[in-house]
């Protein structure tokens, strides 16, 4: 049985008790013109993207569901505590594997999996980057299966994208039903583009003169998360380029703008490592700056995340995270990892290859509910296509035990019906490590689908989080 | 060995460009093997701006050329002092682990061939494994100029059975990869007046990682190891990671390029 965030035992939960009412209370009728209202309100914004990874039609509009998704004060402090934990240990990490690498030298984890990764970029060993932070915004997937039971699904420590969903619900459900914020008292989080822009401001580098001049850098319009590139780049009031807006010269980065070149300190860049820069990394790359590279290695600009910060992220070394918490901070991990089964040993591809329909398997490098099987709803086939999958390459894969992930109620076309849910935060790490009260909720909307990706049938709701 | 070099690289532009970006490893690396005594690297009409020295100890500057410019050149020169090592590299500082450099890349991927040849060899060590793929390099690809492009892979140089130094390396890293051994691309310069089969004095060679010794240089081009003829600039994964130049012009322009590499040596 999954866990039921609004009732528990047959009784509403607080947090939810006037939520329910208000539902309750709703008329069909109401519940539907309000719907087509917020299907209307997204589409005029514009805001129809897919999260990071996940493929799909970019200009397909993610369902919204009106219900908000709530957690009590108490629940997401411990959640924040442990978010901000996480995040401490995956920057001290990564500061680690580009420095003397004492994790590996400790032998707490193998050396194979951190060098040997794609991910890894030998050419920024030994740079340190302002403040020593490589990863500034992460994103952390949490799941929930009991009152007390949060676990973390992964981190995304490149650049984790959702973050103006979870902005918009809030502004548009605030629109809808101005009376619910009335009657509740509900931590804001329109804070968010100010704290993101004063995370990055903080990690301007050493040669910065004046106030930190901040651009996003997007690979273009075609890209599924442009829209939320544009996005915050108007809420920060900081100027969207495209790598061609941007140049090199001397030791510097600048702009072109219309009044002449204006040096560039710190760049939010919505594209991937091999794209930055020709001159260093993918050497047909044209959505990158030639020499970027050189420039960010100097200390002339600051980047973010880091080049190499994608070493922290993937599925295997995710399995290590618990370990990180105690090696570099000596505390024990808050939030807890998901059991995982590394198939590259040899005991845990014995007991994966006997359990496979009840386990949950995964592609290391794999992304948006992809190349995945879920075992407890495959059929006997398809288990057995994939488990010829994982002979072949036993090091590509992950196995996990299938989650009861907890329900939010949802409004189904039946009427109103518990729906699984995720949440992904998004923690901002510069001078300071802090993040806004709540997340990206993302709801599976087919009855009984564990599956939250938008590119297999998941929708978003607005997520709150109670004030005491 | 004291060595005088001079590298002039000329781009030429048909119409003028509207500036040029340039990342350049051509500063001799820092070993026990090679001592600079002058180095000066210039660019014409050029600014240096970023100069570092990377993780894997190269020593990088990057230079950019506002336009319009019809014409860049890129002078180096120097004087070095070297003498032979057998080919280890000691004394060079760097921090990035060699099993990094296990990694393959679309030029130094292993395909059955260069598996094959790699599975030919016996070795009672690293290093005598290393010194016999060399050896199998040299034998299986004739030094051949013309023979192969800037782009040609390992596994099509040892199909085609032809190259030059920049093959040679290529398939000799894949090979030693295949057996475990890490392995990386150099980029220098070799003083080549003592007899011996005619090179360009730009040369490449192959490093490979044995336990005890640490990197190794191994030339199959010429089937030896480095000695004082050698002078070293920098590495990487393969060819294009190793460049001792990567730039780029903006326009819309046809380039033309002119090299001249100089290695002389110099009478006390």
């Amino acid at each position: 049985m999954s866990y039921n965030e609004m009732i528990e035992s047959g009784e509403v939960r607080a947090p939810y008790a006037m939520l329910s009412d208000w539902v309750a209370s709703m008329p069909a009728e109401m519940r539907q013109m309000k719907q087509a209202e917020a299907e209307a309100l997204f589409r005029r914004i514009g805001i129809t993207f897919a999260v990071y990874g996940e493929g799909g039609d970019p200009d397909r509009l993610i369902p919204f569901d009106m219900i908000p998704r709530v957690f009590q004060q108490s629940e997401w402090r411990k959640m924040e505590r442990g978010i901000k934990q996480r995040a401490r240990a995956l920057n001290a990490f990564l500061r680690d594997v580009y420095g003397r690498a004492e994790i590996i030298r400790a032998g707490r984890i193998p050396a194979r999996l951190v060098f040997q990764n794609e991910a890894y970029e030998k050419a920024v060993v030994g740079f340190v980057p302002p403040r020593g932070v490589y990863s500034h915004i992460v994103g952390i997937d949490i799941v929930r299966t009991g009152r007390d039971e949060f676990f973390v699904l992964e981190d995304n420590c490149r650049t984790p994208s959702g973050v103006s969903y979870m902005l918009e619900n809030r502004e548009i459900m605030m629109r809808m039903f101005p009376g619910l914020f009335r009657n509740n008292r509900i931590e804001p989080v329109d804070q968010y583009p100010e704290l993101l822009r004063r995370t990055l401001a903080s990690v301007a580098p050493a040669k910065c003169e004046g106030t930190p001049t901040i651009v996003i850098l997007t690979p273009g319009h075609y890209n599924s998360a442009y829209y939320e590139h544009s996005f915050l780049a108007n809420l920060m009031g900081v100027e969207l380029v495209e790598g061609s807006d941007l140049f090199v010269d001397g030791g510097f980065v600048y702009m072109r703008t219309t009044q002449g070149p204006k040096r560039v300190d710190v760049i939010y860049r919505r594209i991937d490592d091999p794209y930055l820069d020709p001159l260093c990394f993918r050497k047909d790359s044209m959505l990158g700056v030639p020499g970027l590279m050189d420039v960010y290695r100097s200390g002339g600009v600051s980047i973010a995340s880091a080049p190499g910060a994608g070493v922290a992220d993937d599925k295997a070394i995710y399995t290590y995270v618990p370990e990180m918490i105690r090696f570099y901070l000596g505390e024990e991990p808050l939030l807890q990892n998901v059991q995982t089964w590394t198939l590259w040993k040899d005991d845990d591809y014995k007991y994966v290859m006997e359990n496979l329909k009840d386990l949950v398997v995964k592609e290391v490098h794999g992304s948006g509910g992809y190349g995945m099987l879920i075992g407890p709803k495959a059929t006997r086939e398809e288990i057995a296509r994939f488990a010829e999958l994982i002979k072949a390459n036993p090091g590509n894969y992950i196995a996990q035990p299938t989650l009861a992930l907890s329900t939010s109620p949802t409004f189904v076309d039946e009427g109103i019906a518990p729906r699984h849910v995720d949440l992904r935060p998004f923690c901002l790490c510069g001078d300071r490590v802090e993040l806004v009260p709540g997340g990206l909720t993302r709801v599976a909307l087919r009855e009984g689908s564990l599956v939250v990706n938008s590119s297999q049938g998941g929708g978003v709701k607005d997520t709150w989080v109670l004030t005491e | 060995m004291k060595l005088k070099i001079i590298h002039e690289t000329s781009y030429s532009y048909d119409t003028p460009v509207e500036a040029l970006v340039q990342s350049l490893r051509l500063t001799p690396s820092v070993h026990e093997g090679q001592r600079v005594s002058e180095w000066r690297i210039s660019v014409s009409g050029g600014q240096r701006g970023a100069a570092f020295r990377d993780g894997a100890g190269d020593w990088i500057e990057g230079w950019t050329v506002r336009g319009p410019v019809e014409e860049v050149t890129v002078q180096i020169e120097g004087l070095i002092e070297t003498r032979d090592t057998a080919g280890v590299l000691r004394g060079h500082r760097e921090s990035v682990s060699p099993i990094v450099y296990l990694r393959s890349t679309p030029a130094t991927k292993a395909d059955a061939g260069l598996k094959e040849l790699a599975a030919s060899v016996q070795g009672e060590d690293a290093l005598d494994i290393a010194h016999r793929l060399s050896a199998a390099v040299s034998k299986a690809i004739a030094y051949t100029p013309g023979a192969t492009e800037s782009v040609t892979s390992a596994a099509e140089a040892l199909e085609l059975g032809q190259g030059v130094c920049q093959d040679h390396a290529h398939a000799l890293i894949a090979c030693a990869r295949e057996r475990g051994l890490p392995a990386r691309y150099v980029s220098g310069y070799l003083h080549t007046s003592v007899g011996g089969k005619p090179h360009d004095a730009a040369h490449a060679w192959a490093e490979i990682h044995v336990g005890s010794l640490g990197w190794v240089g191994f030339d199959a081009a010429n089937a030896c190891c480095p000695d004082e003829r050698y002078v070293r600039l920098g590495s990487g994964y393969d060819a294009q990671d190793a460049a001792p130049v990567r730039g780029m012009a903006f326009g819309i322009s046809i380039e033309s390029l002119d090299v001249r590499v100089h290695v002389e040596e110099i009478q006390q």
